[in-house]
């Protein structure tokens, strides 16, 4: 019998394809209404901190270094008002075997695939995460594909992206470039049906999992070098994982830090465009998977996402591109390390945070990534100028995404804007009262102060409007 | 012309825009979802023609025929001057002396 491949027909099929692709039944944690047992499916892994830890390690994955960024921080106190300007450092995880700290991400599930004998895994992703399955895979003995939305339908592609596709390529994978579209996902589930691979996807628990080693390594390496805990620890924030896993592993290590989300705005630009598609100078990151993201995390290719930052986010701040192209010069110019553009957003944010701390606090920077050929200031903005983006100096509060790139005339003008963390936190319990035809139960309203972190009166004040 | 066994690059449309999801904003709608994939070829063909190959994971996979030796090509782009200057200014205000 012939299977049929329609939009429509492999969009019903999703619930059964991801149950095989992923060997969780996520209805053991739903309680037939707005809240699920989202601890309880964090735990269905199996894995300990201590085995992900393990298991990382044999994939020569974490303790990376933490590296003060003492220049930045004296930078940083000429344009701090007296006693301010706290110290920065910076986690690199441009040191792990892919080049970002994805791959914390990707070894717990790729491990996890080969114990149950799956003979290849599938990612879903434009970004670090396609290297990362690719060299875990590569570690593990399995194939692996790794789609990517790529192109507009002219047939130009982001340069980051494409370096994406190299390295993936580099390291063994098979890359499947499509032109822009959340139908993605439809081509998705048709390979994932005809190989029998397994979805790393990004929102698993195990993925999830894979992250807190990052936050609690970050804690502990404070402790050992500094004597102290961290005061902020600054995320960049997309899909949430990077700063739900953090956070999660923060609180492992016991540490109380304050945890600040950050992304690239890109306020005006539709993510799923085709003539937008090249007008934007980060392909991740950014606030157009950085909101929608937090306000509803279950849109992600997964029933339930494991990545839900608003449980976590003590803050939530936005840069311009403009102001990312310019730290990343500041760190190879003041610091001597070049890294990726991409991963240096919360390093953006860290660089106007400190001037409002006092000179003994800590800013932990938890994240850089590789740069190369594409991914990289120079042709990442000569790119934004052949698709008319207008690139200069001045004050970043002009840039306009999708029109202009200005990079910070001085370091003063560099500054994080603070997004309404309420705003969100009641756009997503407003959301969640309408996925279902009854009023919240008891269990829901727990659960969603949980998933805001807030209390229950703000819920109910919230549900009451 | 591509020999059989060759390492070339395929093109072909998943979705028309008839077939796409009403969930995607107008100007992608009036435009097909196309892919691109590699394989090793199955037969002698020519660029343009309809070609099957085999990917690196196995897969049989057909589509037109659209590089005989795909390759990349991104670079570091052009010489951008505001960043040089951005980074030669800051090193200045830190360390003293002069931006040029």
């Amino acid at each position: 019998m012939t299977k049929d491949n329609s939009f429509s027909a492999v969009m019903a099929r999703k619930a059964e394809i991801i149950r095989n692709a992923v060997g969780v039944d996520y209805k053991q944690f739903e309680s037939g209404s707005i809240a699920f047992d989202y601890e309880r499916m964090m735990a269905s892994t199996g894995y300990t901190l201590e085995d992900v830890i393990e298991i990382q390690r044999g994939y020569a994955i974490g303790n990376t270094p933490l590296i003060e960024l003492k220049n930045i921080t004296s930078l940083v106190r000429n344009l701090s008002k007296e006693g301010y300007g706290a110290r920065i450092f910076v986690k690199d995880e441009a040191a792990n075997p892919s080049g970002s700290f994805k791959v914390r991400r990707a070894a717990t599930s790729i491990h996890h695939a080969r114990r149950m004998g799956y003979f290849g895994a599938l990612s879903a992703t434009s970004g670090n995460y396609g290297a990362a399955v690719a060299s875990c895979c590569a570690k593990s003995g399995l194939k692996c594909i790794v789609v990517q939305e790529c192109y507009d339908s002219r047939g130009v592609g982001q340069p980051e992206i494409i370096e994406k596709a190299r390295k993936c390529e580099a390291l063994g994978a098979e890359v499947v470039q499509l032109t822009v579209g959340p139908e993605l996902f439809y081509t998705v589930l048709r390979m994932l049906e005809d190989t029998g691979y397994f979805n790393a996807s990004l929102y698993t628990a195990f993925g999830i999992a894979g992250i807190e080693t990052l936050g609690y390594e970050v804690a502990n390496q404070c402790r050992e070098q500094l004597g102290k805990d961290p005061d902020v620890v600054v995320c960049t924030n997309a899909g949430g994982g990077n700063l739900t896993g953090t956070a999660r592993g923060l609180i492992k290590a016991n540490c109380a830090a304050q945890v600040v989300a950050a992304s690239v705005n890109l306020k005006g630009l539709h993510m799923a465009s085709d003539t937008q598609f090249n007008k934007k100078s980060f392909t991740t990151g950014h606030t157009g998977f950085g909101m929608p993201f937090s306000t509803w995390p279950d849109r992600s290719d997964v029933p339930r996402s494991a990545a839900r930052p608003l449980r976590y986010m003590d803050r939530y701040v936005t840069v311009n591109q403009g102001e990312v192209f310019y730290t990343t010069e500041l760190l190879a110019r003041l610091e001597g390390i070049e890294r990726g553009p991409a991963g240096n957003t919360s390093l953006a944010a860290a660089i106007s945070l400190a001037q409002e701390l006092p000179e003994d606090a800590i800013v932990v920077v938890q994240e850089t990534e590789y740069t190369g050929a594409g991914k990289h200031g120079s042709a990442q903005l000569s790119f934004a100028r052949q698709n008319g983006i207008r690139v200069s100096l001045g004050d970043p509060r002009d840039e306009i995404a999708g029109e202009s790139i200005v990079l910070p005339a001085h370091p003063s003008m560099l500054h994080a804007a603070d997004v309404d963390l309420d705003h969100m936190r009641r756009s997503l319990i407003t959301h969640a009262a309408t996925t279902i035809d009854h009023a919240p139960t008891a269990g829901d309203i727990a659960f969603l102060a949980e998933e805001t972190k807030t209390g229950e009166s703000f819920v109910l004040e919230v549900l009451k409007q | 012309m591509a020999k059989k066994g060759d390492w070339v690059r395929i093109h072909s449309i998943i979705l028309t825009p008839e077939q796409r999801s009403s969930a995607v904003p107008e100007d992608t709608k009036s435009v097909p979802l196309e892919q691109w994939t590699k394989g090793y070829l199955h037969a002698d063909a020519k660029l343009g023609e309809i070609a099957e190959v085999t990917t690196r994971t196995g897969r049989v996979v057909s589509g037109t025929l659209v590089d005989e030796t795909p390759h990349y090509q991104h670079s570091f782009g052009d010489f951008v001057p505001e960043l040089q200057q951005a980074g030669d200014e800051a090193f200045s205000f830190l360390f003293g002396g002069s931006a040029k």
